[in-house]
This record gives C-alpha cells, sequence and structure tokens, in this order.
C-alpha cells in the first residue's frame, strides 16, 4: 500500500487547475438541475409506494391476529370479529394451483421459442399470440373460463379460479422467461455442443440452470400479479364463508375478492376485515417474493 | 505463478521447440488423421471458403494463419460441424475423419463433436464449479468410473490442478481468463476426443498466459491431433508443425472468398515459402 506523493506536494501553480471551481458556471448547474430532478423523481415515485404500505399497515395492523388468519368469515358483514381463514386458504390454493399450471408450460414454451422455435412461423405466431393474450383484461379471462369450463361444469369451483389465473399467468411467464434465457450467452451452448451434448442435454443442464434466477424472477412477478387479481375470481369460483380445502369441489374465494365485498360495505366490522386482508396479501406476495429469491439463490451458483 | 509440481516439471519449454524444428520424418511416419478434400463452405449463397484441401496429421499441431475473414476460423469451424446450428451454412467437398466423409448423410453430428472437441477464443466456462465444468462432458457422455479421478487426470493435463485442487466446489468464473481458457481445454480433453480444435484460443489472454497454453499444447501432443486457428504468426511458428495460410481473395464477380494459399511444414512455410503471397504475408508487407 505505498501512496504515491500527496496532491498537495505537487507545486500547484504547474499544473492545470483541476478543481470543481473551474468548471463553467453553466456545466455546474445543469449538472445540479440534473441530478436534483433525479432524486425528485425517486421520491415521487417512493410517496405512493409508502404511503400504500403505511396505510395498509396502520389500518390493517388493527385487526391483525392469529385468530384473525384462521377464523372463518361472518356470513354478516355487519357483524364484528371473524376473520379471512378462508380467503387465505382460498389464495393459496388457488394462485398455487395457477403457478402449477402456468410456470411449467410457460417455461417450456419460453424454450421452445428461444432454443428451437426461433423465428419461424409457428414460434413468431406464438409470441404475437402471448403479446395479444398479455393484453387481455383479466375480467375478460374470468368469462372466458366462466363460459368454457364453469358452465361445462356446473358449479363454481377453486380450480375455476386457477385455470383463470393460470391464462393470465402464461403469457407473462413466457415473455419473461424467453428473454432470460437469450440472455444467456451464446458461448455456452456452442461449448457444450462441442463437448457432444445433444440440444436438449444442453438446454436442460447448461442454458436452464444459467437462466434460472431470471425465469424465477419473471415467474414470481406473475405470481404476485395473479394473487391480487380480483375479477376473474369473483365471476368464477364464487364464495364461501369457511375453509373450502378442495380446489375441485365446491365454491371457494380469495383474499383480493374479500377485500372488495367488505370494503365495499357501509359497517366498519367489514371495512376493518378488508385492511386486514389487504395487509395479508401484501405479506403472503412478499413471503413468495422470499422463498422465491431464496430457492433460485440455491439453485444459481455465485458470480464469485 | 509456475507450478513446481514435478509431474509438471518434465513440460519442455517453448523455446525447444522452435521454429524450423523438423519433425522426423512428418510425412511418412505420421498418418493424416484428418483429410480435406475440396471443402467449401456457403453461407447461404455466399461462398465464404472455396476449394480447401489439405490433410491434418496425427499427434501434431496444425495452425491456420491468415489475416481477418480468410475463412480460416469458418473452415476449422467445418471440421466438426460446429456451423450446423447456423442458417444457411453447408459445406460441399469432402471432410475426411478416417476415411469417412463427416458430411455424409448418416453421420450424427454429436457423434462426431465426441471424438473432435473445439477450445473457442474467449473462454467460456459453465456457469458452474470447477469439478463440474471438468465432469460435465463426462456426465453427459455417460462416462462411468471414478468421476473425481477422471476430472483431477483432466486438469493435471490442461496444468491446472494445481491452482484449482483446493477450489474445485468453487465457481469456474473466479478463475482468471488464462485459468478459465485451461479450464475449457481441461473440459475438452476431460471426453477423450482424437482431435482437438483450437479457434484463436490465447487472442484473450495475456503473454504470461498465452505461453502457459502454448506449452500446454505442445504437451497435448502426446495424445492428441491439434490444430490451433491463430492470428498471431510467432504463436503459429512456435507451436505448429504444419501450417495452412489461408487470405481473402475478391473474384470476377467481386465476392471476396477465403482460400487457402500454401500448406507445409511450418519451418518451411516460415523460411522458405512457395508462395510470394505468403511471403508478403509472413515479412508484414501485408495483412
Amino acid at each position: 500500500m505505498t501512496l504515491t506523493a500527496p496532491p498537495a506536494a505537487r507545486p500547484a501553480a504547474s499544473g492545470p487547475d483541476l478543481t470543481r471551481a473551474a468548471l463553467s458556471g453553466r456545466r455546474r448547474f445543469t449538472n445540479h438541475l440534473a441530478t436534483s430532478a433525479i432524486w425528485f423523481a425517486v421520491l415521487l415515485a417512493v410517496i405512493p409506494l409508502a404511503l400504500v404500505t403505511y396505510t395498509v399497515i396502520a389500518k390493517g395492523g388493527g385487526v391483525m391476529s392469529l385468530s384473525f388468519l384462521n377464523e372463518d368469515i361472518p356470513n354478516s358483514y355487519r357483524r364484528e370479529g371473524g376473520g379471512m381463514g378462508p380467503a387465505i386458504v382460498g389464495t393459496l390454493l388457488i394462485t398455487g394451483m395457477a403457478a402449477l399450471m402456468a410456470i411449467p408450460l410457460g417455461v417450456f414454451g419460453a424454450i421452445y421459442l428461444n432454443e428451437y422455435g426461433k423465428q419461424r412461423p409457428l414460434a413468431r405466431v406464438i409470441r404475437l399470440m402471448s403479446d395479444v393474450m398479455t393484453g387481455v383484461p383479466s375480467i375478460v379471462m374470468g368469462l372466458f373460463i366462466y363460459i368454457s369450463w364453469v358452465l361445462l361444469v356446473g358449479e363454481q369451483t377453486g380450480f375455476a379460479g386457477a385455470l383463470a389465473l393460470a391464462c393470465l399467468m402464461l403469457p407473462v411467464v413466457i415473455r419473461s422467461s424467453e428473454e432470460m434465457l437469450r440472455l444467456v450467452p451464446d458461448e455456452l451452448r456452442q461449448a457444450s455442443m462441442a463437448l457432444g451434448a445433444r440440444k436438449w442435454k444442453t438446454t436442460l443442464t447448461v442454458v436452464l440452470p444459467a437462466a434460472i434466477s431470471g425465469i424465477t424472477s419473471g415467474s414470481l412477478l406473475a405470481v404476485a400479479r395473479a394473487a391480487g387479481e380480483t375479477a376473474p375470481i369473483i365471476i368464477v369460483t364464487g364464495i364461501v364463508f369457511s375453509p373450502n380445502w378442495n380446489l375441485f369441489d365446491g365454491s371457494n374465494t380469495a383474499l383480493p375478492a374479500q377485500i372488495f365485498r367488505n370494503a365495499s360495505q357501509p359497517f366498519e366490522a367489514a371495512q376493518d376485515r378488508a385492511w386486514g386482508a389487504a395487509l395479508t396479501l401484501i405479506v403472503i406476495v412478499l413471503g413468495f417474493t422470499i422463498i422465491a429469491r431464496f430457492i433460485s439463490s440455491r439453485f444459481a451458483i455465485k458470480e464469485r | 505463478m509456475a507450478s513446481n509440481d514435478t509431474n509438471l516439471t518434465t513440460r519442455p519449454s517453448v523455446a525447444v521447440h522452435a521454429p524450423g524444428t523438423t519433425i522426423s520424418g512428418a510425412d511418412s511416419a505420421n498418418a493424416s488423421v484428418m483429410q480435406l478434400r475440396d471443402v467449401s463452405v456457403y453461407y447461404g449463397n455466399y461462398e465464404a471458403v472455396r476449394g480447401t484441401s489439405m490433410p491434418i496429421q496425427q499427434n501434431q499441431v496444425t495452425a491456420m494463419i491468415g489475416p481477418s475473414g480468410c475463412g480460416k476460423s469458418t473452415v476449422l469451424r467445418a471440421l466438426n460441424r460446429m456451423n450446423d446450428p447456423i442458417p444457411g451454412a453447408r459445406v460441399s467437398g469432402d471432410v475426411l475423419f478416417h476415411g469417412q466423409d463427416l458430411y455424409a448423410k448418416d453421420v450424427d453430428p454429436i457423434q462426431v463433436r465426441r471424438r473432435i472437441g473445439m477450445v473457442f477464443q474467449k473462454p467460456n466456462p459453465f456457469p458452474k464449479s470447477i469439478y463440474d465444468n471438468v465432469a460435465y462432458g463426462l456426465r453427459i457422455n455417460g462416462i462411468k468410473g471414478r468421476l473425481d479421478d477422471h476430472v483431477e487426470e483432466a486438469l493435471t493435463k490442461a496444468a491446472l490442478w494445481d491452482e484449482v485442487k483446493d477450489k474445485l466446489r468453487k465457481s469456474a468464473l473466479a478463475l482468471s481468463g488464462g485459468q478459465q481458457q485451461r479450464l475449457c481445454i481441461a473440459r475438452t480433453i476431460a471426453v477423450k476426443p482424437e482431435v482437438i480444435l483450437m479457434d484463436e484460443p490465447c487472442s484473450a489472454l495475456d503473454p504470461i498466459a498465452t505461453a502457459k497454453i502454448e506449452d500446454l499444447i505442445f504437451e497435448l501432443t502426446n495424445d492428441y491431433t491439434i490444430v490451433i486457428v491463430t492470428h498471431n504468426m510467432q504463436q503459429a511458428a512456435r507451436v505448429s508443425h504444419y501450417t495452412a495460410f489461408f487470405t481473402a481473395e475478391v473474384d470476377e464477380a467481386q465476392e471476396r472468398h477465403g482460400r487457402l494459399v500454401e500448406f507445409s511444414q511450418t519451418g518451411k512455410l516460415f523460411t522458405n515459402p512457395a508462395d510470394k503471397r505468403t511471403e508478403d504475408y509472413i515479412t508484414g508487407r501485408f495483412g
């Protein structure tokens, strides 16, 4: 750790003036302006985030308790107490089932698009369709599942909700996974190929592990979005007041639907439950994020 | 940096194998493991390399030199069908490996690449541990037996074992560029190919790392046949027994094609080239 001569030892007069004061006033002004604008933008972006978090915690924290998490939903909005147990069960089951359907399908779809289909006509059509599908409003997806599944089976079920959510997640998973696969350097594929690996082996053992953490993040965004979907749940899963652990038999409910129903009541007890449900939902999504990050960090080998 | 392991000290230094060193009876004693006969490589309608014919001698180093865009890498990649996935790429003529045309209909490119491995310009270790990088080829090729022994053997041959033996489970990406490239060589030799193709393996490395790789190349000729593409004429003169000089030429239709100008023993090509274009290139008058 030998340092060269300290700057002060250098005769000040001989060298060029490197201090900030030497900059022209206009440049200094522009620099300050840009920096302040960036800080202002950051603050502006954080305000809604902080306010939402604060409000939900402040209002939902009051009703939060262990009994709120596992008690049944009162079948009268007017009644105080009770909990969101059935909605938590419903959210976990429905979102979980939707993820189970959409993520493998979406990842395999992305593998086809990026590794096999590339610019072939079929791949282009799939890409276009999934872009279109991303733009389909969730309520339209709910109605689609109502017509094509609920009317067919004859009852509203949790599984119908999972189907609708899976349809909403699928295009997001496909496109985000494809982007992540595209980021995997071609050199790795070539290296594997030059060792005599078949394409599926290369994809499975080199490309996918290299992209896994990005794919996990993308899929997680899709799960988080699906967990908050309200409209399709209301349309295709109906409502229950005690937990229904069976996705295939009978109606179910989920937190977003309960937030909507309870928040639109004039009774304070119902509104409190809505805030509590909102807080629970945020915490659940946060939990998903943490779990997924943990899993992907176990998968992916560290850079250093 | 230099390892003092006794196993490795027998490695001859590069200087021993100076340019012009004649390989005793090279032409007669060594069988050619590969043979190119009038090989042209096309990308779509564009003929990137035209009519190349040359042998690749067993357990010798064959260098391909020439200016940028002369098609030397293209020819190299044609030797183990690495051009296959490029849309529109095709090869005419015969690329013979032990007398068998690699581009015959019933030839499986996977089988070709298991016998003819490749090391690339940029070190490209998998984002896995050092151990898994070397074991990868063994695993996918279903090589049974003690994986640990195979990995140690390959790393030792690649002159990397002493530097990494205590951190086999660490990420390969933490190694330096030169170590990464030797890891890539270890990965390639682990599956025991007959021929190793090297596409400018030292162009991303500093002189010390380059010297190590060159030592290694010389050492590897005991077991393997090596074809190396290089920009660096001194390198070709140092490491190779045979040299092929390529250049790009513009034909009547104003299209550039890579062409093989001269192929001969390295000593002869650098001291007494038969072709004027070779002489101009190696004396620095062109390219």
